[in-house]
Order: structure tokens, then sequence, then C-alpha cells
């Protein structure tokens, strides 16, 4: 019986990690699906977001979910300004360039972070509603955990929604598949962008901002968990929410498996699964071939 | 005599439930100068890219002086026989002319692989290229940067890139496309000149052109072929005229 | 219809190589003055800074890293942030056969570091370079953290992440020791090592082979159009590439007596990258002054104010990639071009 439970852990623990993975790189997937652009400074608005939510529930004493909105809020609105003064200019340029600029921006957030806040790791201070255990009936489990794992789920029926019985979402849909034919069907594409674009930018945050217990949140996040984010994404395949919903809970659990029984070096498997699966299916398991 | 360079029996391709192309049986012979014409659509660039093997056919096989070749790769036909040009340009930008027309001549002849001596020794290479632009009439552009040159003599130099592999069947895709009419009379020239044994199909859009250069014509029609002849038949054919020339008219 | 072609031939076959556009392609690989001035630069230096021959000794290794990245960056249009994966490789190649006493030799050590570099950039090649963009971007990624992992797995040999030190490094043509304290053999040897680099380099990007990449890089679809087998140049630059770098590698873990896990990190693909790309991706030369202004400024700022060297170089990168996507030659360039208008050769 104890194993039951003991495996129960591990996966309930796995699929919070993932869900947490899943929340920062959804806007990842999207953005890249839609525009094709490499934003390998996703991470960093993560980051950035997960700092004004710590902060603000830490320094103002905001409440959890007032220090979750503004968050989102600070974060996309920060990202829209980005957008429409760096990125923008590079819509049409080489993949080169891009992974240069967003390299460019992690530098400068993290630097900008350990200057104004310090390079300290940032704890994150659990309401007490969510803290401790609840019952799940066969078992105890932490109650955050299970709040993170029901948010996802949450987050994901809703952005699926969003996506197929919105106008909105139809449209993103329609550009990712086909960007020409969607712009001379009269889709103002690069609004389209930026909306998305700030809608992403903001889940980053909240992702930040919910797994800061979690990841930790210190000046190096940006870099640390750049890989995995890269990972789900592309295993997921661009512009599949729930592509990159799959890859994020396979990927949480399995690094959360493996830095429990083979804490060192055990995350290889990791790079060879990801390995395998981009060579069997390159446009990831659930990417679609656009036009 | 009329040596059979290239053949499709049955050659068809679809996108998912789109049928480009259906059925397609087309034959060219040595020294063909054969149009095929058509509105938008029709396809006539998928048929190039099936011929030229860019694009796999769902169905049918496309045979090169007798040999199968359906299975074989772009870079494979070309070392049997086949050059194309593309529809719009795709040109070595930032190189100079000759240099362009280098590689592809270094292509042919083997010297690519070579990573010892430097371009410059291969004088075999160097002067045949100066030798096909002086045949194009690109000679005093030979040290421009490409991405320097006015469209239409841009166009020229990716024809000169496919001469210059010298094939057995030559592939133009639209090659006055997108040139000023003011222009367009040196693509003509240009190909008037090409050697009389090289197969040619030509797709086309301006009359002017196929009028005068083609020796056969093949109507094709959403995917299948329509109607097939010498210029003057399919000028004066009624359906023909119908679906395709009445709108334009002859230049 | 062929009448007009029988007055081209009356330019004799010689006078055609003596037109402009010919001319210039047949010298294109000819020394130039100033390409002298690197080498004299590094043998002025040694005399003039003997207390930084240290320092001249990573600048000379990073210039070869960063040439090797070239090779598959600027001339092959690869985009990869896993060159460090071949790096790696050649650093504990040499460090494993020192630090278990199987082989100290160092000319011979470097070229098996090579060797390992080539096996597995071959390897590698082979099966990522099917791919495109950001699924290559990730699997080079993916390469190079396996190798690192694979690297901390077996700690018993590599010493995880502390790594091999105080390697034992045999002396060069048995007479020229590797004294941790004097690092004139060091710097001497890795000098010539990047020359001999340098010139195979140098030879390629210039032989009919570099031309076929570059057409690769600028065009690929007309490069399968004229009958090139892409993939199979691709997957021999990309070896030749990793080969090289396993050199730089080698020499790294040669010049420091020391390997660990940091040779195969993302920090250290990421750097060579930006290096690369400030001097100059696809010019041979960029290499060189990317290395020279990267490492300067890093030596010289990086030590006392680590964070606003961050933030400068964050704020280098958007401003190069908004407007100086060629690097430091690049900017050259256009000014040289401002004051020497000509038409392009």
């Amino acid at each position: 019986m104890n194993a039951a439970i003991d495996f129960a852990s591990i996966i309930l623990g796995g699929l919070a990690a993932g869900t947490v993975l899943f929340i920062v790189s959804v806007g990842l997937s999207v953005t890249m699906g839609l525009m094709g652009f490499v934003n390998l400074a996703h991470g960093a608005f993560a980051m950035f977001g997960g700092y004004i939510i710590v902060l603000a529930m830490n320094r103002a004493h905001f409440g959890f979910a007032a220090a979750l909105a503004l968050g989102f809020a600070g974060t996309a609105a920060l990202s829209v300004i980005l957008e429409q003064s760096l990125y923008r200019r590079l819509y049409r340029a080489g993949e080169l360039d891009q992974v240069l600029l967003t390299i460019g921006l992690i530098l400068i957030f993290m630097a900008t972070l350990t200057i104004l806040v310090g390079p300290q790791s940032q704890p994150l201070q659990l309401p007490p509603e969510l803290g401790g255990q609840i019952n799940l009936g066969f078992m105890q489990y932490r109650t955050y955990s299970i709040f993170l794992i029901a948010v996802g789920l949450l987050i994901v029926v809703a952005i699926w929604l969003a996506f197929e019985r919105t106008r909105i979402g139809a449209q993103i849909r329609a550009t990712v598949d086909n960007r020409r034919m969607a712009e001379s069907l009269g889709i103002n594409v690069d609004r389209l962008f930026t909306i998305t674009f700030a809608f992403g930018s903001g889940m980053a945050a909240l992702g930040g901002g919910l797994g800061a217990e979690f990841l930790g949140l210190d000046p190096q996040y940006a870099l640390k968990y750049l890989v995995y984010f890269l990972i789900a994404v592309s295993v997921g395949g661009l512009g599949s929410v729930v592509g990159v919903y799959y890859a994020s809970l396979l990927l949480g659990t399995l690094d959360f498996v493996l830095k429990l029984y083979l804490p060192k070096g055990g995350t290889i498997f990791i790079y060879v699964l990801t390995i395998l699966v981009l060579l069997w299916r390159p446009r990831g398991l659930f990417g679609r071939k656009s036009a | 005599m009329t040596e059979l360079r290239l053949e499709t029996r049955a050659l068809s391709r679809r996108f998912g439930a789109l049928v480009a192309l259906q059925q397609i049986d087309f034959k060219l012979v040595a020294g063909a100068r054969h149009a095929l014409i058509g509105p938008n659509g029709a396809g006539k660039t998928t048929f190039i890219n099936l011929l030229a093997g860019a694009l796999p056919p769902s169905r049918g096989s496309v045979l090169l002086k007798g040999e199968d070749i359906t299975a074989k790769t772009q870079a494979e036909r070309v070392k049997l026989g086949i050059a194309r040009t593309f529809q719009i340009n795709r040109l070595f930008r930032g190189l100079s002319v000759l240099e362009n027309v280098c590689i592809s001549v270094a292509e042919r002849i083997g010297a690519a692989p070579n990573m010892f001596h430097p371009v410059g020794r291969r004088k075999d290479v160097i002067e045949e290229s100066m030798h096909l632009l002086e045949v194009l009439k690109l000679a005093p552009d030979a040290p421009r940067r490409v991405s320097e040159l006015p469209y239409g003599r841009q166009r020229l130099v990716e024809i000169a890139i496919a001469i210059g592999l010298k094939p057995d069947v030559l592939l133009l895709d639209e090659p006055a496309a997108g040139v000023p009419s003011a222009e367009s009379h040196i693509i003509l020239d240009a190909i008037e000149h090409l050697p009389e044994q090289i197969a040619i199909l030509i797709i086309e859009h301006d009359m002017d052109l196929v009028f005068r250069f083609a020796k056969r014509v093949t109507v094709m029609v959403g995917g299948a072929l329509f109607a097939e002849g010498t210029p003057r038949d399919i000028e004066n054919n009624p359906e023909v005229r119908a679906v395709y020339l009445g709108q334009a008219g002859r230049g | 219809m062929n009448s007009k072609a029988a007055s081209v031939e009356s330019t004799p076959a010689a006078g055609r190589l003596d037109q402009e556009a010919a001319r210039a392609l047949i010298r294109r690989h000819h020394l130039r003055w100033w390409e002298a001035l690197p080498w004299l630069a590094a043998a002025a230096f040694y005399f003039a800074f003997p207390d930084y021959l240290g320092f001249g000794t990573t600048l000379m290794i990073t210039i070869l890293f960063a040439l090797s990245l070239d090779l598959a960056l600027g001339y092959a249009g690869i985009i990869t942030l896993g060159h460090a994966a071949f790096f790696g490789a050649g650093a504990y190649t040499v460090g494993l056969l020192a630090f278990h006493n199987i082989w100290t030799e160092p000319i011979t050590s470097l070229v098996l570091a090579a060797l390992a570099g080539a096996a597995i950039g071959l390897a590698s090649g082979l099966v990522l370079l099917r791919t495109q963009g950001l699924t290559l971007l990730m699997l080079t990624l993916c390469t190079m953290a396996l190798l690192q992992e694979a690297a901390n797995m077996a700690h018993d040999y590599t010493g995880g992440f502390d790594g091999l030190p105080s390697l034992d490094i045999a002396p060069v043509f048995g007479r020229f020791e590797f004294n941790p304290l004097y690092p004139d053999t060091q710097y001497l040897y890795t000098l010539a090592i990047l020359f001999v680099c340098f010139v195979f380099i140098r030879t390629l990007v210039y032989s009919p082979f570099g031309q076929s990449l570059t057409g690769i890089r600028e065009n690929l679809l007309r490069m399968h159009a004229v009958g090139a087998p892409v993939r199979r140049r691709l997957v021999v630059c990309y070896t030749l590439s990793a080969a090289i770098a396993g050199i730089a590698g080698g020499l790294w873990a040669q010049t420091n007596a020391y390997v660990n896990l940091s040779a195969l990190d993302l920090d250290r693909a990421a750097t060579v990258l930006i290096i690369l790309i400030l001097g100059g991706y696809g010019r041979l030369y960029g290499a060189f002054a990317g290395a020279v202004v990267y490492l300067t400024l890093e030596h010289f700022l990086a030590r006392f104010y680590p964070t606003a060297w961050q933030l400068g170089l964050g704020l280098l990168l958007v401003l190069v990639a908004l407007y100086a996507r060629n690097g430091i030659l690049g900017l050259g360039e256009v000014v040289w071009r401002r004051f020497r208008p000509r038409r392009a050769t």
C-alpha cells in the first residue's frame, strides 16, 4: 500500500512541476507557432513576472490573487513595449539575429534584476489557504501542488476553448496554419501577434510566480530553465496548446523522477528522449505542417 | 533524330484533397521547343517540380532517356541531365554574376568537392563561365553582385546557371516573369541561342514568346492536359480560346 | 536562329580570363598585406606583454574555437548553440588520457582530440542535419547537454563537477615544458597550432568546396537545383568544424592542465556564438576581431563590475542584432565602402 502512495506522490509531484513548466511555456509555443520568432527571452519574462508577484506579496503585502494579476498585467505591458520597439524589427530577419536579440534581452533582464533587487533567491510566501496538506481520500498531499495541477488543467481547457470557440482563437489558428492566406482574408496579423505575445508573456509571468516555490526565483532563472522551456515547446509542437501541455507534463514528471533516483546526470535521458522525438517528428508531437 | 528525352506516364500529384495534376502523359523529344500554357493554378509549376524532382509524385512515373527516375532526388536528376529555372529568381545574391555561374559549372565538372586548391586556380571553370556569360550578353555584368542587377538581367543569370549544367533537358518556369516588357527581348534572345539538341520545356504566359519560340504547345487546365498542337493549332482552337486565350488575346 | 552565336567566338579563350571579373576571382585567394597583421601582433604581444601570456593563450584558443564555429555557421549556415560539445570532446580526450596516465604527448593528443571531435561531429551531423531551424537548434543543444550529463554521470573517470586537475602534459618535442607559472611554452605552442589550423581553414574557404558552402548558405534550393549533394557537403563541413573545435578544447585542457564540465557548458557555446557574431561571421577574420574585443573587455570589466558587464553586453547584443548584424568587420566594410566606392568582385 505504501508503494502505491509513494508512486502517487511522485507522479503528483511531477505533474505539479510539469504544470508550472506548461504555464510558463504555453505563451512561447503559441507565439513561436504564430510568428516563427525564436524568442529565447521568454524565460526572462517569466522571471520578471515572478519577481513582480513575489515582491508584491513580500514587500507590498499584496494578496496572492492580486499579486498574480499585477504580475500578469505588468509583464504583458512590458512585453508589448518590447515587441513594438524591438521584436517587430526582426520579424523578417534570420533566426540568428533573433537569437542574438533575445540573448541580449536575457542578459539585460538578469543584470537589471540583480542591480534592482539583488542576486539572492526570492522566497515565495504561500498564502495560508494553499499551505499545508489536503486530503485526497487515499492519501494526503501538499495542497499547493494539487492547486497547481488544478490551475494548469483549468488554463489548458480555457485556452483550448478560446482557440476553438472564439473568433480571435480562430484567427490565431488560421494564421499559424497559413499566414499569407490569413492576411489575404483580412486578418490583422500584426495586431494579432501583439495581443498573443502580451498574453503569452503574461502567462509566463504567472508561471514564474506560481512556480517560484518550486523552481526558485533568482536572476539566473531565465538561463537556468531555458532549455526546458524550449524542449517543452519543440517536443509539444509549435502552436499547439495541447501539445505543449502534454510535453510539459511529461518533461516535468520525467525530470522529477530522474532527479530523485539518478541525481548525478540522470537528466541525460531527457535529452536522449528529446533527440529521439525530434528526429522522429521534427515538428513536435502535435506540430502542424504549416503551408 | 527525334530521340525521346523526357517522358511522364500517368503522373499525378495530390495535396490532401486537392488534385493538382491528374494522369499526365507527356513526351519531350531532343531538340524540342515546347511551351506549356494554361490559366493560373493549372498545375504547370507543380508539373515542373515533379519533373525536376523537387516534389515526389502521388502516382505515375518520370522517365529520362528511357530510364525511370521517379525515385531520384533533384540533385541526382541534375547529374543525369535535367536543369531548371525557377519562376522567382533563386540566385546567390551576395555573390558576383561570374561566381554564380562558376558554382554551377564547378558542380557539373566535379570540381566542387575539392578542398585544397583555391577557386582561382580552376581556370577551366572560370573560362567556361565567362564564355557562357558572353553568349548570354552578360559579360559586362560579370563582376557585379547579383543583388545590384536589374531584375531582367538577374533573370538571365538564372538561365545562365541552368545552361552551365549542360543539360539534355531544360525546364524554364516563366523565364520572362517579372521582367519589364522593355527588357523581355533579352530573355527571348537568350532562349533563341540555346543549343539545338537540348529539349526545352517552357512555361510562359507571354504569348509573344510562345509564338516566337515554340514548335509545339500544350495547354494545361485544372491539372490535366487540355489540348496540344502547333502554336497555330492552339491559337485557332475555339475551346482553348474560351478557356485561356479569349481574355488575353495575342499581343 | 543561331546566326548571332558566331560573332561571340571572336574573343579568344585567353582573353576571357583577362576580364575584370575573371581576374578578381583568380586573385581572390591571394594574400593581402594586412593578413600578416594578426600574426605580427601575436608575436609582438609575446615580447610586449610577458605578464599577460596566459590571457593571450586563452585569447588564441577562443579564436580557434570561434573559427571552427564560423565554418559551420558563417559558411554553411548551420545555426548551432551546441558547439561546445566538440570543444568538450577534445578537452576530455586530452584530460582523460593525461589524468589516467595513458598518453601525455601533446601534439598527438591534439590529433586524438580532433578525431574525437570529428567522430561526434560526424555522428551527430549525419543525424541532425536532416532538420532545420528551431528543430536543429534544439537538437544541437540537446546533444551538448547530453554529453555534459554523460560526463557528469561518469564522474569516476571524469571527476564529475570537480573535473580533472593537474594534468600532466609532456613537453613539446620533448624539450619545451608546460610550466603553469611561466606560460611561454603554452603561448607559442598555441600560436603555432592556431596558425596551422588557420592555414587549413583559409584554404578550405577559398576552395571550390568552400564556395559551395557559401552557395548552400546563400540559396539552399538553388544548390539542390545545380546538382550539389547538399547534405553530404554539410556533414563534411560540420565534421571538420567539430574536429577543429576539438583541437581548441584539447589546447584548453593542455594549457590549463585542467578540464571540467564547463568545457561542455551552454554558457561556453553561447559565448563563442556571441563572439563570432560580434566580430562578423562568414568573414574569416571575424573570429579574431570578436575574440579580441570581447575577451579584452571582459578581462577588464567583468572582474570588477560583473553585473554592469552583463548589462552592457546585453545592450551591445541588442544593438548588434538591430543595427550591425555583420559585426565589427561588417561595420568596417560599410565604412570602407563609403570612402572607396567600387564594384563588388
